[in-house]
């Protein structure tokens, strides 16, 4: 594997006596998709959320692009470049989908008309450009799946990281967002994708992490991840291991 | 479509300075065509607080951070400047300089505990520490306490802000003093700061992914808007030529900064000024109508004022003149 972009080490989180992550290593490679797959309760939005900053580990450490980011927050996390989108979505909901996305491109440009420019810019990529007037909490739910990634595609991310973008989308809907984080990787973003649905996650990403009740698993391509035993079991219980 | 639809924000900021310039001009010539001394010190007390409400919209509207205890900073402004007058035979027009600073300091200290508290915790502190400031004047000696100090008159002077009948000078000066926090509100909601203080309004954890400090974007946005509402009060101190805490320091006085803001559209650029435009003439108008009638019906007219525009509008009044707009923006999206 080339220079990793992103190393983690020996990550460990609890949550009370709930032990979310327990001792996780892996590396994602620069231009990397790579899954986050495993049942609920896996620990995978406790991982995603200590990626992102919003949570600090309890043990270990992470390396983005070879500075330590574990314990910094959410803010420096974004600032240094990495994006990311929520689970539930989380529109600026008194603003235009142009407005919410400036937001984000102000964390470069310093007058609204440089970041207006790059804003329209990002819209356009993400396929909402005939909306960009429309108040961000009129949007549908795939456009406002859409919009969060506009957003931080505007902050110039290096790594994105999506929480469940597929979930809850009609099978275009989802053929739509699959193409989209394919246009992504074409632009040179490293893409971090957390699902629990795995059918729709394997065709799309190179490699696949899977985690069950908070330990890795396996990490390898999808074809193998389908047919190993583990996940089998943590999937579906041990009746259908063949 | 990128290109005309990146034109409508654009147009829109364009369309609302020329509306802004037409109100301007409209209410520079309003006196011309209102003789009535009564009414033309409705409309400096109007443009008074049009000004203030827009200064608290400033971090109540704009920022999501509701204050309730703006008096403090209007109490620091209208002191601060008074005492440099009285004391010093400083000029109004530095004391302006200095009540807005000392003001604005005040409301970033506030916000250094306070921001650390969320939401409901956030309004509550400004409350107590507004009431607190003001029992603490109340008894201050070095500020005459509770008898208050009064500005003498030696002789019309533009520097001093004094004339002989102040309502018609006033009205220029409040217009001017309106006009001019509009002005910043126009620009911060442009701005780099303006989108940021709106993220952090609406979702904490979102304006985080993207990079924005909350924490001094809420300082920032309270200093500004403290030393804007610091400044309306030094304004009020030479206008009126008396300040006692009762009249600058007092809850009421907070509550009725915030009201017009948000009555008339919390976080807009016209809620503000259409808010003190109905509210403060029904105010007076009650109190000289009803006032001497029978204690506290005058309070219970406006009340039910209040009440009935929260009923019908919950999103102000500026939603009267906005409702169309948007459906046509959304329909042409």
């Amino acid at each position: 594997m080339a220079e990793p972009l992103l190393a983690i080490r020996g990550i460990s989180k609890s949550f009370g006596s709930v032990a979310a992550n327990v001792d996780i290593s892996f590396e994602v490679a620069p231009g990397e998709i790579l899954g986050l797959i495993g049942p609920n309760g896996a620990g995978k939005s406790s991982l995603f959320n200590i990626i992102a900053g919003s949570i600090v580990p309890d043990r270990g450490e992470i390396l983005f692009a070879g500075r330590r980011i574990s314990g910094i927050g959410a803010v420096a996390c974004a600032r240094l470049g990495i994006g990311r989108t929520f689970q539930v979505v989380r529109s600026f909901d008194s603003m235009t989908v142009l407005e919410n996305v400036m937001v984000g491109a102000f964390l470069h440009a310093r007058r609204s008309a440089a970041a207006m420019r790059a804003a329209g810019e990002v819209i356009a990529f993400c396929g909402l450009a005939g909306r960009q007037d429309v108040p961000a909490h009129r949007l549908s739910p795939p456009d406002k799946r859409r919009l969060e990634i506009a957003r931080a595609l505007a902050t110039r991310p290096r790594l994105l990281l999506l929480d469940e973008m597929l979930t809850g989308l009609t099978p275009t809907e989802a053929r739509e967002g699959m193409q989209l984080v394919r246009d992504l990787r074409a632009q040179g973003i490293t893409i971090i994708m957390v699902e629990h649905v795995m059918e729709v996650l394997l065709p799309l990403i190179d490699r696949a992490i899977v985690l069950d009740l908070g330990r890795k698993l396996l990490e390898g391509r999808p074809a193998e991840i389908v047919r190993h035993p583990d996940v089998i079991r943590a999937y579906l219980g041990d009746r259908y291991v063949a | 479509m990128a290109g005309a639809a990146r034109g409508t924000l654009t147009m829109r900021r364009r369309r609302e300075i020329l509306l802004g310039a037409a109100i301007l001009v409209f209410l520079a010539l309003l006196p011309l065509g209102v003789g009535n001394v009564y009414l033309r010190g409705l409309i400096v007390l109007t443009l008074l607080y049009a000004g203030l409400a827009q200064a608290w919209n400033i971090l109540g509207g704009y920022c999501g951070q509701i204050s309730l205890g703006h008096a403090l900073y209007f109490g620091i402004g209208a002191y601060t400047s008074t005492l440099l007058l009285t004391r010093l035979g400083v000029s109004p027009l530095f004391g302006m300089f200095a009540g807005g600073v000392l003001s604005g300091g005040a409301a970033f200290l506030v916000g250094l505990p306070c921001f650390r508290l969320s939401g409901h915790y956030y309004v509550i502190a400004t409350l107590v520490i507004g009431m607190m400031v003001a029992l603490l004047a109340a008894n201050w000696d070095f500020i005459n306490a509770a008898q208050g100090i009064t500005i003498p008159f030696h002789q019309e002077s533009w520097t001093d802000l004094a004339f002989r009948t102040a309502i018609l000078p006033f009205h220029y000066v409040m217009l001017a003093y309106a006009a001019l926090i509009w002005l910043i509100a126009w620009l911060i909601e442009g701005s780099r700061w303006g989108f940021f203080w709106r993220a952090v309004k609406d979702d904490v954890a979102a304006a985080r992914s993207l990079g924005i400090s909350i924490y001094p974007s809420k300082l920032a946005a309270a200093a500004i808007s403290g030393a804007a509402t610091g400044i309306g009060g030094v304004l009020y101190a030479h206008y009126i030529g008396f300040i006692d805490p009762d009249s600058t320091l007092d809850l009421s006085l907070s509550v009725l900064i915030a009201l017009p803001a948000v009555v008339g559209g919390i976080g807009t650029l016209w809620g503000p000024l259409l808010g003190a435009a109905v509210l403060i003439p029904v105010q007076q108008l009650s109190v000289a109508w009803l006032g001497s009638a029978a204690g506290g019906i005058d309070l219970m007219v406006y009340g039910a004022l209040i009440m009935a525009l929260a009923l019908a509008r919950p999103e102000g009044l500026v939603s009267f003149f906005q409702g169309r707009a948007r459906e046509e923006a959304a329909d042409h999206g």
